[in-house]
């Protein structure tokens, strides 16, 4: 009973983290900064969603015993938690790199930091 | 308890890909795209604790590592202009 009402409240907040991302998507004027919802949100949004997916298997394996098929669940929905959490970041650092190679400058930008150290070197 | 929480997600993912077609630049489409990648990662999961299907699981794992893949290598594309 416990374990349903702790899964409830992490699908609640998980859920809402994945809205805010995609209404961040439409609500902030540039790349970055659209970067900067989408990708916090989503990845806090799918540990939120993950853990609880992760919290119900376990306790339905608790209550079946220890060869019940949830095991098996819980620990490859672990597994995709962590594919998901060595990705995401790295893939939004690699595509903001690009971004700022490719000379996209940020919505009313008056310095850019990075070009200039680029001109000294 | 699950399908209405894929049901949402997928409202999440249609909501996103309004960004994909009117993005004003390339960059702006690739954002939209990765958003689109984790949440049908997500969605998977939660459709394979939602039907108690382990594979549905395993796809998520395998579809999460190929879209960094394909990530990774659209960004390389748009900082160089090729491949």
């Amino acid at each position: 009973m416990a374990a349903n009402i702790v899964t409830y409240i992490f699908i609640a907040v998980g859920c809402f983290l994945n809205l805010m991302a995609t209404i961040g998507l439409h609500r902030f004027p540039d790349f970055y900064t659209r970067l900067h919802a989408a990708t916090k949100c989503t990845t806090f949004g799918s540990i939120f969603l993950i853990i609880a997916v992760i919290i119900q298997s376990i306790s339905v394996w608790a209550t079946e015993g220890i060869s019940s098929p949830q095991s098996v669940l819980s620990i490859h929905a672990f597994i995709a938690l962590i594919a998901i959490l060595v990705t995401n970041p790295t893939g939004a650092h690699a595509i903001a790199r690009a971004g700022h190679r490719s000379k996209i400058k940020p919505a009313r930008a008056v310095v850019d930091d990075l070009e200039q150290e680029e001109h000294h070197d | 308890m699950w399908l209405p929480v894929a049901v949402f997600l997928g409202i999440c993912i249609i909501i996103a890909l309004v960004r994909v077609f009117l993005g004003p630049t390339v960059p702006d489409r690739i954002v939209g795209l990765d958003t689109i990648n984790t949440i049908v990662v997500v969605s998977m999961v939660v459709l394979g604790a939602a039907f108690d299907e382990v594979i549905l699981i395993d796809v998520a794992i395998v579809y999460a590592l190929l879209s960094f893949v394909a990530t990774l290598f659209i960004a390389k594309y748009i900082e160089k202009g090729k491949f």
